[in-house]
């Protein structure tokens, strides 16, 4: 057994501490359109995590030195609020979300077709109003939803999902508890029409084994909030399914 | 359906083809096979398929499927009519908000007024709204105006809105034919430009009606429904009934 000392994370029976099976999801609960001042905007629920994101532009980039003659730049702020978790976060940027906008502005930019707009910026605002574990990908799913909210021509939807290992046993999309006391953490970005992943990150280690089992069960969840993501923005127009259109 | 039109320009020639049904498609979905079809705007060929790359409804025209998108940012194209916001004033050009990425430029030589060198402020300064064309867009986005042409001018008076770019067509209807009972009923004057800035000048009843119009135009202008709802508001148009 790995992990930190006695912290038992499975259940003798295999279940997870808060019931799901191995390769079970928190629940999930996507919404387009929330916020009206936005050109694109979506509001993700995934298990405790809340992720609100909202897209301006294409809009002229500043200042000029970021500029690209040949496409537009993804400019993604990840800010976590600082009642998103017990622990008051104080507010501004910090190292991690830096490096959570990063990485987020890099996996949009392989599917936003970035080159239709040369010179501009894409602003993408990606705020967590709760935390539990996994927030990256849940910015990420949200911000695809925006985009696409916004009319931002895209190859496709990407969805961002974790698996990881907690007591030698690989389980798909970890909890708090899971996430700090357990051994390997896989967040992806993956394009689920395609299949292709266009952000990886590994935290701890993972046999070959251990890793493709990681990505068969995030292709699996993906393709699962993959639903739920079209299902949202075709819910916001079209008046057979219902919604508001 | 007839009522989805492409936006302005876009030729729709006799024998055409129209969907029995409209479908919704979301960016990545697979709209068809690309044999013997061409990819059209709001679309793009992967491997045997052609798949959306926006949010919008499927189009089949003269064997090209594109997606007429719900939600759309403005992007010039040369001879559109647009309404713009003077953002910034230079000795002898203006920098006009276009409702796109980029601001348009609008040099001293395209003016409609002879404008002498440092002069520029005293034709137009920073907020005005002038109704112009665009000249040229080059590959950078550059966009150059013109005020000169027939009606081209600085609008003094009445007020502007926006609308959603998308909904241009539905606010002017089959050959302007909604456009023009709209005019008759509000019995104002109506500029829908092409960068979905719409410009009503009029009593202030006609011009009240015409809010509650764009209104409509901006909740509900991608709805079926649309037409019915407007022609239950012209109802109690002042102008009556078109």
């Amino acid at each position: 057994m790995g992990g930190y000392g006695d912290i038992q994370l499975l259940n003798e029976d295999g279940s997870r501490l808060d019931g799901r099976a191995i390769d079970e999801m928190r629940e999930v609960e996507v919404e387009a359109g929330v916020l009206p001042a936005a050109d694109g905007s979506a509001w993700v629920k995934h298990g405790l995590n809340v992720a609100v994101c909202a897209v301006y532009g294409p809009m002229e980039a500043h200042p000029r030195k970021i500029q690209r003659q040949d496409r537009a730049v993804i400019d993604v702020r990840y800010n976590m609020a600082p009642f998103s978790t017990s622990d008051r976060i104080r507010p501004g940027f910090n190292r991690r979300s830096r490096e959570i906008s990063k990485v987020t502005a890099e996996a949009l930019e392989s599917v936003v077709l970035v080159e239709r707009y040369p010179r501009s910026k894409i602003r993408v605002e990606i705020e967590i109003l709760a935390a539990e574990a996994g927030t990256r990908c849940v910015g990420i799913t949200a911000a695809a939803v925006a985009l696409a909210d916004a009319g931002i021509p895209m190859r496709d939807l990407i969805v961002g999902v974790a698996s990881g290992k907690v007591e030698d046993t690989v389980v798909l999309d970890l909890d708090k508890a899971e996430d700090n006391y357990g051994q390997a953490d896989l967040p992806m970005g993956i394009l689920p029409t395609t299949g292709e992943i266009a952000f990886l990150q590994m935290d701890g280690d993972l046999s070959v084994e251990e890793f493709n089992t990681c990505l068969e069960y995030n292709m699996k969840a993906a393709k699962e909030i993959h639903v739920l993501m079209v299902d949202a923005l075709k819910r916001r127009y079209d008046e057979k399914n219902g919604g508001e259109a | 359906m007839g009522w989805r039109v492409g936006r302005t320009g876009d030729k729709r020639m006799s024998g055409a083809e129209t969907g029995a049904e409209l479908r919704l498609v979301t960016p990545g979905e697979a709209i068809g096979a690309s044999t013997g079809v061409r990819a059209g705007t709001g679309t793009l060929s992967q491997g045997d398929n052609i798949i959306a790359t926006r949010v919008g409804w499927v189009k089949e025209l003269n064997g090209t499927v594109s997606v007429d998108p719900i939600n759309a940012a403005y992007m010039p194209r040369s001879g559109d009519l647009v309404i713009g916001v003077v953002e910034s004033v230079r000795n002898n050009l203006w920098f006009a908000d276009v409702n796109g990425p980029f601001n348009g430029l609008l040099p001293m030589s395209l003016a409609p007024w002879k404008v002498e060198f440092g002069a520029a402020r005293i034709h137009m300064d920073v907020g005005d709204v002038m109704l112009a064309r665009v000249q040229e867009v080059d590959e950078a986005h550059n966009v150059v105006l013109t005020m000169k042409g027939v009606g081209l001018r600085r609008l003094k008076e009445g007020m502007m809105s926006e609308i959603s770019m998308n909904h241009i067509s539905r606010l002017r209807g089959d050959g302007d034919s909604t456009l023009r009972a709209l005019k008759e009923a509000s019995d104002c004057r109506i500029i829908v430009a092409e960068n979905g800035r719409v410009w009503v000048d009029g009593d202030a009843a006609g011009v009240s009606f015409m809010r509650q119009v764009l209104d409509l135009v901006r909740s509900g202008g991608h709805r079926a429904t649309f037409d019915a709802s407007l022609e239950a508001i012209m109802n109690d148009a002042p102008g009556g009934v078109a």
